[in-house]
């Protein structure tokens, strides 16, 4: 298959007054043209980091300190800030930002804000322009209808659909979606994930879907990456993560069990005890060892590398390697 | 002593809707319905789960509850005494019985206060305790049952420098130091990682089965709902919709509200990624200043009937077993279009 992107060695820093936040460590990774890459992990495990460290524009004091990002052969990390801006962000990479529908600007109409941002990046005849909103607002589901209404007028559900056209429309290969549904209701949590999986099969484009929700991920990733304190724990198919044999991580196998299910009743629900490592000082060994229950003594001692265990499937844990 | 804690009786919630110059020279009103002829009791010591979406008026009942807000109509009972209206000195002791869990534990507690400080407040409020070795005896055994120990550790730290779960244990020990006999906690863990949530829900739940208490539990999530709740209660633009059981509600849901919001939940099982799901129902949420005629559930029903719009609104109508519903139609479900 081919990549669209890949991740090698990527490490991200947040250089604070108490040292250094090692907030992505040593993080690779292929993403494939017409995939969506599910990323799931708890909040601080450096998941939105990974997202902001594809556009390389890490919210400061963040910095990216080593590692490539390889797209069409050429490695997007060596380009100057102006030519990632003019050539990359929006147009190869976009992003669909977490609570990104209370990011539009509430005194511009949804079609002068998407004009905007066309017409910076291309030199477009205005009917051009126009025909190219209007094909990407119906195909989100919407009527033209809103385009000349402003952001208040418009549901939640309406506006992340607005959000998911504009990261769209200047057709790039890969889509970065931040917790996309995780403010809406159910209801239309359902109607936007059914949304993204037509999107991918109609533009074949490839999706990276950050969440904390591995119940979401099941329903659109193809294949799940698992990230714990900055670093990568499993990378699997959906079926290898959710399917009958179960995951290999013990992080991923814990979080599984913690999600709860409608469909059965529970009278204990599992958990995980204790709370991630301060990143400024992680432990040594495993980062996951002192939560986990299939603990070893080398655990403690020497970082487990990242194995492939079949095709495909790789885990970072002493009891695979 | 009645079998129920508090009984809500055709409680009614609006709020007016500002109106332009036109509508105060014709003399025009309209409120936003945010809580619409609402009846349900809850019994002591179960846990009784209020579900619905953003917007369906789960938060204002609540809040009507705690008496943040006063309703418009209706009733409220606790044992069996009318508590609709009270005055200041009857509200103090209504609020000792009836305490409140916030959403967002990052808001709910001042930041300049340490821990000692938080719990201590509503101590000095309500008067308890005279001297300060009994306050802070009462302190660190609220901080012990919610699990936070050992206790003389965390007295002195300022909720920043908890985490999201151990804050909402903080609030969850606020509510307990005054022994209340309900406990209303809106959306309690939806702030939380996924990882500690059922920690958290395991901490309460023990904390209730110890001390006899009573929950209302307020949320938009039915999975954690099953596992929480005894009784949940469907809420649809400010009426409950059905009201059952947790396992029988979700197992045999009869309303097609309720229908709809259980398909739309995510599972995590595989060989669901090219499956488009199916949601049996139809276009959003209305506007609660504008709510349909008839059935206000009706436009969005995928089963509608013509009677639905055009019959006043069906009433909340039980079984033998418990199981309330507001559908005319339930028994007999038929699609309106294939």
């Amino acid at each position: 298959m081919e990549k669209s992107l890949e991740v090698r060695n990527l490490k991200l820093h947040y250089f604070t007054s108490r040292g250094a936040v090692k907030a992505l460590d040593d993080i690779s990774f292929d993403l494939y043209k017409g995939e969506t890459l599910g990323v799931v992990g708890e909040s601080g495990c450096g998941k939105t980091t990974l997202g902001t460290a594809l556009l390389n524009m890490p919210t400061p004091p963040g910095k990216i300190v080593g590692g490539n990002i390889i797209m069409n052969g050429q490695d997007l990390l060596t380009l100057s800030e102006s030519q990632y801006r003019r050539d990359v962000r929006w147009e190869k990479i976009s992003m669909v930002f977490q609570g990104a529908m209370n990011c539009l600007t509430p005194v511009y109409t949804i079609y002068n804000q998407m004009m905007e941002t066309i017409q910076y990046h291309r030199d477009m005849e205005k009917s051009e322009a126009d025909a190219r909103i209007r094909k990407y607002i119906n195909l989100v589901g919407l009527s033209d209808d809103v385009l000349r209404r402003y952001p208040h007028e418009l549901s939640g559900g309406m506006k992340q659909r607005i959000v998911i056209a504009t990261g769209l429309f200047l057709e790039p290969n890969v889509v970065i979606c931040d917790e996309p549904t995780t403010a809406l209701d159910v209801v239309v949590q359902a109607q936007i994930i059914n949304l993204l999986k037509e999107l991918k099969k109609e533009l074949s484009l490839s999706f990276i879907f950050i969440t904390h929700d591995l119940a979401t991920e099941a329903e659109v990733a193809d294949r799940i990456m698992v990230m714990y304190a900055g670093k990568v724990a499993e990378i699997g198919s959906n079926e290898e993560i959710f399917g009958a044999a179960g995951p290999m991580h013990p992080y991923t196998k814990k979080l599984l069990v913690a999600t709860p299910r409608l469909h059965e009743r529970v009278d204990k629900l599992a958990f995980i005890p204790g709370v991630p490592p301060d990143l400024l000082d992680p432990p040594t060994g495993c980062r996951f060892y002192p939560r986990c229950s299939e603990v070893m003594p080398k655990c403690s001692q020497e970082e487990p590398p990242i194995t492939e265990v079949s095709p495909g499937h790789k885990v970072a844990c002493w009891r695979c390697a | 002593m009645s079998e129920y804690i508090l009984e809500v009786k055709n409680l009614r919630k609006l709020f007016p809707v500002r109106r332009n110059l036109q509508q105060i020279i014709k003399k025009e009103r309209r409120f936003v319905h945010a809580v619409d002829n609402v009846s349900f009791s809850v019994k002591r010591g179960e846990i009784f789960g209020l579900i619905g979406e953003s917007g369906c008026g789960k938060t204002t009942t609540g809040k009507v509850v705690m008496h943040l807000q006063e309703s418009t109509e209706g009733q409220l009972l606790l044992d069996g005494k009318d508590v609709t209206r009270l005055d200041k000195e009857a509200l103090g002791i209504y609020r000792r019985n009836v305490q409140m869990i916030f959403q967002d534990p990052y808001a709910s507690m001042n930041p300049r206060f340490t821990i000692r400080k938080v719990l201590l407040e509503p101590l000095e409020i309500h008067n308890i305790g005279s001297t300060q070795e009994e306050r802070e005896a009462m302190i660190v055994k609220a901080l012990e049952s919610v699990k936070l120990t050992p206790a003389e550790e965390f007295l002195d730290r300022f909720p920043h420098m908890l985490s999201g779960g151990q804050r909402q244990r903080v609030a969850t020990a606020r509510t307990l130091i005054l022994n209340p006999e309900i406990v209303v906690a809106d959306e309690p863990v939806s702030m939380v990682d996924l990882s500690t949530r059922a920690e958290l829900l395991q901490m309460m739940k023990d904390v209730q089965q110890q001390m006899g208490l009573t929950y209302i539990y307020i949320t938009h999530d039915l999975s954690t709902a099953r596992y929480f709740t005894d009784r949940i209660a469907v809420m649809y633009l400010g009426r409950i919709v059905e009201l059952a059981s947790a396992d029988d509600l979700i197992d045999n849901a009869r309303h097609p509200y309720t229908k709809a919001l259980i398909a739309a939940v995510c599972e995590p099982v595989s060989g669901k990624v090219n499956v488009i799901k199916e949601v049996p129902i139809e276009g959003e949420i209305p506007s609660a200043a504008n709510i349909p005629p008839g059935c206000r559930f009706h436009p969005r029903c995928i089963y509608a009937q013509p009677d639905c719009a055009t019959e006043p609104e069906p009433e909340l109508v039980g079984d033998e077993n418990g199981h309330f519903v507001a559908c005319r139609h339930w028994k007999e479900l038929k699609r309106k279009k294939a």
